[in-house]
């Protein structure tokens, strides 16, 4: 009787859980952007191999079919923008502004961002440092490198990993969880992923305090938006 | 004679090319010909140096307002948290204002998620827990090693590897010691399929 009981009430949490978290982690968060091209899927930063800088991928348009990858392209009317908030006050005081013209991504910044420009809407800052790379295809990578920054677009391996087969199985009632060993959904399948390496001097300092589990750590406030154009 | 004067004006052209296309060093644009920096418009520009076939895009093609339409900072976030009717608002929040509008609808969620919450593993209360999760930032360490959770590290980055699936789960179901609901802490898919590279670009090939 209890047992029965505790079993349906975890199976219940269990379709909760995974229809909530469903090909996360942003892939196809929310209805008005979900399959667009301005549909972020994932956002990483982390210090680079040269443990001076530190590493932003951006990846939009999620799961790209091996056989259709090559068509798929950025949008000249979405800007991409790394947002970097260095005073803890969840206001960005840097941006990276990313965007593709022809057959290149540009980049404009890291960037200080006037106090009328920061928020839901984005002029592109053209006064500010510009580089550009081809954008890569399928058999093909083009970087680029300037005064320590590099960069790179194009199609990449989905990085996330998660098993979604298994949410189906739970959803359908026919588990109570996951499945061990689990199955990754996303092997195989692509992104259009934007990754640019930046000097941390670039930066400036980051809060002590922003991140209360780890007090005495200068972190930077960091998120990506995609814009656009009216 | 006339040869000779030629071939000094054929030099000092290429050597002026040269010139030109070396002292390039202030910006990234691929100076594919000369004329790209001679500071008057010329062959098929569309502006002073900059446009057609040649050269870089010039500023104007970059006008316009752009308007926000998605947002991401942690994984999953708006995925877990979001409830119908409020996801693309979401994404049209800003940082400082997700905060005040958003954080006790994640409560709420996280207690549906999970009626018997108490703590977690970082001895987070639901109050606590999605006060830091409903300003959606992905935290960066300036200085040291990035990790979403390595068992030093927490919430100092988010490195390719880092199984943020597995971590989220933990938090949200495990409990204080991480040991309740076991069948829902983790997926059992511990990394990526393929490798990732621990050079630029990082990311890997297509499949």
């Amino acid at each position: 009787m209890k047992r029965t009981k505790l079993l349906a009430a975890i199976a219940g949490i269990g379709i909760v859980v995974v229809a909530a978290i469903f090909v996360a982690a942003d892939h196809i968060d929310a209805p008005a952007v979900a399959g667009s091209e301005s549909d972020i899927t994932d956002f990483y930063a982390f210090q680079g191999q040269n443990t001076d800088n530190l590493v932003f991928v951006t990846n939009v348009q999620g799961l790209l079919a091996p056989g259709s990858t090559d068509q798929a392209e950025f949008d000249e009317n979405v800007l991409l923008e790394i947002n970097i908030d260095r005073d803890n006050d969840l206001v960005e005081d840097l941006v990276i502004q990313m965007i593709r013209r022809n057959d290149s991504m540009y980049f404009f910044g890291p960037v200080e961002v006037g106090s009328n420009n920061t928020g839901l809407t984005s002029m592109i800052d053209t006064d500010a440092v510009r580089n550009s790379v081809k954008i890569s295809d399928v058999g093909n990578v083009e970087t680029s490198e300037n005064n320590g920054m590099m960069f790179f677009a194009g199609p990449r391996e989905d990085p996330f990993y998660f098993d979604f087969e298994q949410y189906n199985e739970v959803i359908a009632g026919n588990a109570t969880g996951f499945e061990d060993p689990g199955t990754d959904t996303f092997a195989g399948t692509n992104v259009l992923s934007v990754v640019v390496e930046v000097p941390k001097s670039m930066l400036g300092s980051g809060a002590t305090g922003a991140n209360p589990l780890m007090p005495d750590t200068p972190i930077y406030n960091t998120w990506v938006e995609s814009k656009r154009k009216q | 004679m006339k040869f000779s004067k030629y071939i000094t004006i054929s030099i000092a052209l290429v050597a002026s090319l040269a010139f030109v296309q070396c002292s390039d060093d202030d910006d990234n644009v691929i100076i594919a010909d000369a004329t790209c920096n001679d500071g008057i418009q010329n062959g098929d520009e569309t502006g002073v140096d900059c446009g057609g076939t040649a050269c870089g895009p010039c500023a104007t093609a970059f006008e316009g307002t752009y308007a926000q339409e998605d947002q991401m900072g942690r994984p999953g976030i708006n995925t877990v948290f979001g409830t119908d009717g409020m996801k693309d608002e979401f994404n049209v929040t800003t940082p400082s204002n997700m905060g005040t509008q958003f954080q006790p609808d994640f409560e709420d969620k996280l207690l549906a998620l999970n009626p018997g919450y108490t703590t977690n593993a970082l001895g987070l209360d639901a109050t606590t827990f999605t006060t830091v999760l409903a300003s959606d930032v992905l935290w960066v360490a300036e200085t040291g090693t990035t990790s979403y959770f390595n068992g030093t590290q927490v919430l100092t980055g988010r490195t390719l590897q880092d199984d943020v699936i597995d971590i989220s789960l933990l938090l949200i179901f495990g409990g204080p010691d991480g040991s309740e609901n076991p069948m829902l802490t983790s997926d059992f898919v511990d990394s990526n399929d393929a490798n990732f590279s621990a050079s630029f670009p990082y990311v890997v090939a297509a499949n």
